[in-house]
């Protein structure tokens, strides 16, 4: 919707929209800072903000904690393997609905939906006794069980959304060529699935990673991700501010870095199709 | 087109993710309502069996109930606004033409790919902290009495860190929703003469509203279950004045390890969860047939 401003209107416009997302930003920025502090520079009064001695010791400091790298791990591994998992099971089920659809797919998604509406500390409780009774307290295939649950919902929902953009006529023409099932469905659809898989599989990613209440209830120490190490910082180990700002640096970078490029697809994810 | 065998094979396709979220979805459902009609305390295991009404009667009469009702309120409301009102503001500021657009959404977009524990605690200890946090420093700065923030006014404060996290999804759908308006419908009316005021309320704010009720609902579903920040910041207190209902259950099954009356307040979760989620359905359900 760009429309022809006066450039006076169009710098107006422009410090006002900086001034307001460094704002929002500040609070990052001000992490970031703090990590590369010592913690002495860290609490001074009057804060110290570009001028001081810059250091990585807080962040070899946190790695050196020998299980810290046993925390990234479980947050990759749980993150990854149960958006792994939930396409296995979402690409067929979202494939299907896109393309066979029948008289209740619609009542079908809207289910799926409601499922995701459940609040979990209703069902914290069985759901806890259940890990206890199977011993899956505490490992990492419990975490990435559950969480491949709690997320199904909206990939299946992202996944048909793209699949349904995919026009059918293409296949018909396809087949009048004579290609097989197969051939139809390896050469024809699938190239035109891939992006729509790919940024299904990176929203997920991101979700997995930022869950806070499954991973940090159903976790003590072997499966606990990176939700659980940040949350042990609120005793009062959290006011070794650069050691916290550290250990938080490194927790969201990468998914900081997968969130901006996936700006697009998150609402449309996020909003289960109904704003795109 | 789609021929009988087709139709079997989609149904095969189709039931691995049908089962799955039927067991998920009703196994711990069950559960939860058996168990808020036992007594059932992990700490007295040996004193069990049915109880009627009695978990939900004790559920309602803690003391704390009516409180934790009326902050998960003001809780939900207040961040509701924050969000809903600056990611409007927000959304049209960033839709006019500035320079360095692209840039100002990442900064913006920012905040919501942070982790719960890490916004809660950034937030707790390098801002709000009465003695060396950000804001402390400021106020001193200024000449005034340090706040202690999270003591004083733990629901407030909430509410920011809070609505810091969500204000970027706000803005990020009602950009989207906004740049989907067609130019042409706004310049007609600019040439007709309409100030900029009506133009907002009468060709903005309809085009708009269905994106803000997708936003208002499905914030209104994770605000309802807001625990982790709670939980590290200021842990339901002091005494129960950031206690909302979802905190108040997880303390029940957690600290007091009483599963029953954990179990009864699940339940009225999941009530109100489930008012707030058949309106949300019908906003989205709205939108299959289009």
């Amino acid at each position: 919707m760009a429309r022809a401003v006066t450039t006076g209107q169009k710098t107006i416009n422009t410090v006002a929209a900086w001034g307001v997302a460094l704002l929002l930003f500040f609070p990052i920025l001000w992490m970031i800072l703090t990590s590369f502090k010592s913690e002495a520079d860290a609490v001074l009064s009057p804060p110290v903000w570009f001028w001081f001695d810059w250091t990585t010791e807080n962040y070899e400091s946190v790695l050196e904690q020998a299980n810290y790298l046993r925390f990234f791990w479980n947050s990759v591994i749980i993150a990854v393997g149960s958006t792994a998992l939930g396409l296995v099971i979402a690409v067929p089920a979202a494939w299907s609905m896109a393309f066979v659809p029948g008289r209740r797919t619609k009542d079908l998604l809207m289910w799926m939906l409601s499922t995701k509406m459940m609040p979990g500390v209703a069902v914290l409780v069985p759901i806890y006794l259940i890990f206890v009774q199977f011993g899956l307290l505490d490992t990492r295939i419990g975490l990435v069980v559950v969480l491949m649950l709690i997320n199904l919902p909206i990939i299946i929902w992202m996944l048909y959304t793209y699949f349904r953009e995919i026009p059918g006529e293409i296949l018909e023409a396809a087949r009048m060529d004579g290609a097989s099932m197969r051939s139809e469905i390896l050469f024809v659809l699938l190239p035109m699935a891939v992006p729509g898989i790919a940024s299904t599989m990176l929203l997920n990613i991101i979700l997995a990673w930022n869950e806070a209440f499954w991973t940090i209830t159903l976790t003590t120490v072997d499966a606990a991700p990176l939700t659980k190490f940040i949350s042990r910082f609120s005793s009062p180990q959290g006011l070794f501010y650069a050691k916290l700002s550290a250990a938080s640096t490194m927790a969201i970078a990468p998914i900081l870095i997968m969130g901006w490029f996936s700006q697009k697809q998150l609402v449309r994810g996020l909003t289960f199709g109904a704003v795109k | 087109m789609s021929t009988q065998a087709s139709r079997s094979a989609a149904r095969t396709m189709l039931s691995p993710a049908v089962i799955l979220l039927l067991i998920w979805m009703i196994v711990p459902l069950v559960l939860t309502l058996y168990f808020s009609f036992q007594r059932y305390n992990l700490l007295y295991p040996d004193r069990a069996g049915f109880v009627g009404w009695m978990n939900y009667t004790n559920f309602v009469a803690t003391p704390a109930f009516l409180t934790a009702v009326l902050n998960t309120l003001v809780l939900v409301l207040g961040v509701l606004i924050v969000t809903v009102g600056g990611g409007i503001m927000l959304a049209l500021l960033i839709d006019q033409p500035i320079w360095g657009q692209g840039v100002v959404r990442i900064l913006v977009i920012a905040p919501f790919f942070i982790m719960p524990p890490v916004a809660a605690l950034v937030w707790k200890n390098m801002f709000m902290n009465p003695t060396n946090g950000l804001f402390a420093e400021l106020f001193k700065f200024l000449g005034l009495q340090p706040y202690d923030f999270l003591g004083q006014a733990p629901l407030a404060s909430l509410i920011l860190i809070v609505a810091w996290q969500w204000l970027p999804f706000a803005t990020l759908i009602l950009l989207t929703a906004l740049q989907s308006l067609s130019s042409e419908e706004l310049e007609a009316a600019e040439m007709d003469g309409a100030p900029a005021i009506k133009r907002f309320w009468f060709i903005m704010v309809p085009h708009l509203a269905r994106a803000i009720t997708v936003v208002v609902l499905i914030q209104t579903i994770f605000l309802l279950a807001v625990l982790v920040e709670i939980l590290v910041t200021t842990n339901g207190g002091p005494g129960t004045a950031s206690t909302t209902l979802t905190f108040l259950v997880y303390r029940e099954a957690i600290l007091d390890s009483d599963v029953g009356t954990a179990a009864a307040g699940g339940v009225v979760a999941v009530v109100l969860a489930n008012i707030v989620a058949v309106f949300l359905m019908r906003a989205i359900g709205k939108n299959l047939d289009a």
